[in-house]
């Protein structure tokens, strides 16, 4: 199946569009922005709106068709899990085929100060009434908070037995967060961590496909509650546990 | 500031317990500060006396001082570089050139103390000269652009990493409309012991505090607030590790507002508690000398608490931070206490909660220029829910007569902002100030509607909160998970081998003089 965006009307190709040019503000710019977006491919251009942000730079939302289409069965993603349990069922999961409390790692780790990831998945809370891991009653969660060293986390879920370390990740400028994440792999595999212990990557601008380039079990991004890393790591394990017997 | 008649019925008798609670709270605090000096504040104290620069290594010239010191620190370090300047007959510049190839100025023995007495009288001459020119400078050009700053104060971040890319960022911020502009700090720096040298074009999700930077943005916002009749304010982080060095170089530089919070550090951070305890007294006593307004930390306990359930944390903590910035010679003006917008947006009636909270905080802190912060934790990616978010979080803002306004960017989870994202922000926050721009006198609330009581809630609980923490001890709070239910160890957390008793005749000129000036103390 071909897609292409709807904005009116089928395949009618409509894209809405906002940027910043360095030049001031006037017809000229208006002109200029007009011909940017044609050279992106977008036909029947529209700038509606331009203003000034200094002297020297100008904003514009633009409007534009295009006639480029995507074979929509061609394109291959895997989500980490295809149907999440709730904060019950994976209780009952663990008790049923682990007859153990399962041990759960993480951290915002590097120089990244932001918790409010890590905090949404595991403090007993949780987020927009998802409860966080702590709350589960067959879990042993411990978020040891943000700028963590990933020696120390690594070291935490060694000492621990964790079964799942996981990492979030929110600052991603120039990319910081790939160089730290890549670090934690390279020491995991070092401690030979790797396909023991579940490493698990969240963020905002991360998610499943990275997380796998990069060597990780699964990645989550944004939108992501307790219950969908909850559900992947016992299924996760579980499917370790019987494939090895 | 216009002065308020209790809209929401809160008691004055409660108002007057909780502050009452605070003073009892910070009293045993304020006798540990007293007795005690920290790393950082012996290297602010040189800094304000002249010391700067750094070796090839990059280490600072007060960070070489402060290890030549060790042990000595408890007696305070300034002696030895007064003495140094004495002995060697040089100037702080040709002296800081001599520390940064490697001499050591603690083993110059000692002159007599009455001559190191006068050199820091001369010494402090001086910087109490800057500093009143700065304040001076800073209020003539606050009076001439008056009629051109908003209310609330429209406050926006830049965030690139380079100085010279905040420059531009800053300077078309504030030609958009924006009255104060703060230079995020790189990801990091609040836990490095020293402030780096020199102007910085590399950082993650910020730029580095440096005095250079200071002074460059400075420069640059000073250019624009010239072209635009409109002084513009900056603003740094005076947090972390390094407070009072970050204190001292803002009041060097004519910085116009601070982040500075009692117990950020220590909860978010993982600071010692003694340490940062120690240090805010100190750089609170800069700030103030240098008529710098603070804005405290309040905001993040929403950000890893429920902003309904925990709301009264907020206040606990904006009484605490008023009586330790008291303590510390600041006047009630110059107190940006913070709280924020971060109720659910889904929760039904969360508006009101919102505007009765941030009302309340208006008229229990009535002369406070208080900091009011953006939805953060609820926004999605969804732009255009943001930017409706963030309308609504305008509306409170002028509703309550809010005095520092840090605009909400409709990309806020996604990326540090975009030039055009401040635009639709500065836009967005203009439209509603001019719209409803007399709302705020017009309107009263039902004496026991939804706000009211919601406001005496929040007010009850933090009342009741105080007594628990005054029974406890705050350091014993900290550590039970009182405050943002983050637990904290008296003896954990970084920078506590860097917190020293005073010794018998411990020498601080630049503590004296600032004690004087803002007569803290006996």
């Amino acid at each position: 199946m071909f897609i292409k965006p709807y904005g009116d009307t089928s395949n009618d190709g409509a894209v809405q569009l906002s940027f910043t040019l360095p030049v001031k503000n006037c017809g000229r710019a208006k002109e200029a922005a007009r011909l940017y977006v044609q050279k992106l491919g977008f036909q029947k251009v529209d700038v509606v709106h331009a203003a000034a942000l200094s002297e020297d730079f100008t904003f514009f939302v633009a409007y534009g068709k295009t006639d480029v289409s995507l074979d929509y069965d061609k394109v291959e993603y895997a989500e980490a899990v295809d149907k999440y349990m709730s904060m019950d069922e994976v209780n009952e999961f663990i008790k049923t085929h682990f007859k153990r409390k399962l041990v759960i790692v993480g951290a915002c780790t590097g120089t990244d100060a932001h918790t409010v990831g890590i905090d949404a998945i595991m403090n007993m809370k949780g987020y927009n009434h998802h409860f966080g891991l702590e709350r589960y009653p067959m879990i042993e969660a411990l978020n040891m908070g943000s700028q963590v060293p990933n020696e120390k986390i690594l070291a935490k879920a060694k000492e621990l037995k964790a079964d799942a370390v996981l990492v979030s990740q929110i600052v991603t400028q120039k990319d910081v967060h790939i160089k730290n994440l890549t670090e934690l792999i390279e020491l995991a595999e070092a401690e030979k961590m790797r396909g023991k212990t579940l490493l698990v990557m969240g963020g905002p601008r991360v998610n499943n496909k990275l997380a796998k380039e990069l060597g990780y079990d699964a990645g989550f991004g944004a939108g992501t509650y307790a219950e969908h890393v909850a559900t992947f790591v016992v299924k996760k394990l579980y499917e370790r546990m019987t494939t090895r017997k | 500031m216009t002065p308020l008649k209790s809209k929401l019925g809160l008691s004055k008798p409660k108002i007057d317990r909780a502050r009452e609670l605070a003073a009892e709270i910070t009293a045993p605090v304020q006798e540990f500060i007293d007795t005690h000096t920290t790393v950082t504040i012996e290297r602010a104290t040189l800094r304000l006396l002249g010391a700067d620069g750094a070796n090839d290594d990059g280490v600072p010239v007060p960070n070489l001082i402060a290890a030549q010191c060790g042990a000595k620190l408890s007696g305070g370090a300034a002696a030895f570089y007064l003495n140094a300047l004495l002995k060697l007959d040089k100037k702080p510049a040709e002296l800081n050139k001599e520390i940064e190839k490697g001499l050591n100025i603690c083993e110059i023995p000692l002159t007599d103390a009455k001559r190191i007495q006068k050199k820091a009288e001369e010494i402090i001459k001086g910087l109490d000269a800057r500093i009143a020119g700065n304040v001076t400078h800073r209020n003539a050009q606050l009076k001439l652009s008056k009629d051109k700053i908003k209310s609330p104060m429209i406050y926006v971040i830049v965030a690139t990493g380079n100085i010279y890319e905040d420059v531009k960022q800053a300077q078309a911020a504030a030609h958009q409309g924006a009255d104060i502009i703060a230079v995020i700090r790189t990801t990091g720096q609040s836990l490095l012991d020293y402030v780096p040298y020199g102007a910085t074009t590399e950082g993650f999700g910020g730029t580095y505090a440096t005095q250079e930077n200071f002074r460059i943005m400075r420069k640059a916002l000073d250019e624009t607030g010239e072209k635009e009749g409109r002084y513009v304010r900056l603003v740094n982080y005076c947090s972390g590790l390094c407070m009072p060095e970050i204190a001292a170089m803002g009041a060097l530089e004519r910085l116009d507002m601070m982040l500075n919070d009692s117990m950020y550090g220590i909860l978010f951070r993982d600071i010692n508690m003694y340490r940062t305890l120690t240090d805010q007294f100190f750089s609170r006593m800069i700030n103030t000398a240098a008529d710098i307004i603070i804005n405290t930390g309040e905001d993040n306990y929403l950000t890893t608490s429920d902003a309904v359930e925990k709301a009264h944390t907020v206040l606990a903590s904006q009484f605490l931070n008023e009586r330790f910035a008291a303590g510390a010679g600041m006047p009630a003006r110059l107190m940006g206490l913070g709280h924020a917008f971060e109720i659910n947006p889904e929760l039904k009636n969360g508006f009101l909660y919102e505007y009765a909270q941030a009302l309340m905080a208006r008229e229990i802190f009535p002369e406070h220029p208080l900091k009011y912060m953006p939805p953060t934790k609820f926004m999605t990616g969804d732009v255009f829910k943001g930017l409706a978010m963030n309308t609504l979080f305008n509306f409170v803002s002028k509703a309550t007569g809010q005095g520092i306004h840090l605009l909400g960017m409709l990309t806020e989870a996604i990326h540090t902002p975009y030039l055009q994202d401040r635009h639709l922000a500065i836009d967005n926050a203009l439209y509603v100030h001019n719209t409803m721009a007399d709302f705020m006198d017009e309107i009263e609330f039902k004496k026991d509607g939804v706000m009211a009581r919601r406001a005496r809630q929040v007010l009850d609980e933090t009342v009741e909160m105080l007594e628990e923490v005054k029974r406890h001890g705050l350091f014993t709070a900290i550590e039970t998970g009182m405050f943002a239910e983050i637990k904290r160890p008296r003896d954990g957390g970084k920078g506590f081998d860097g917190v020293y008793e005073k010794a018998a005749g411990y020498y601080n000129p630049v503590e004296a003089y600032l004690k004087k000036k803002l007569k803290v103390g006996k």
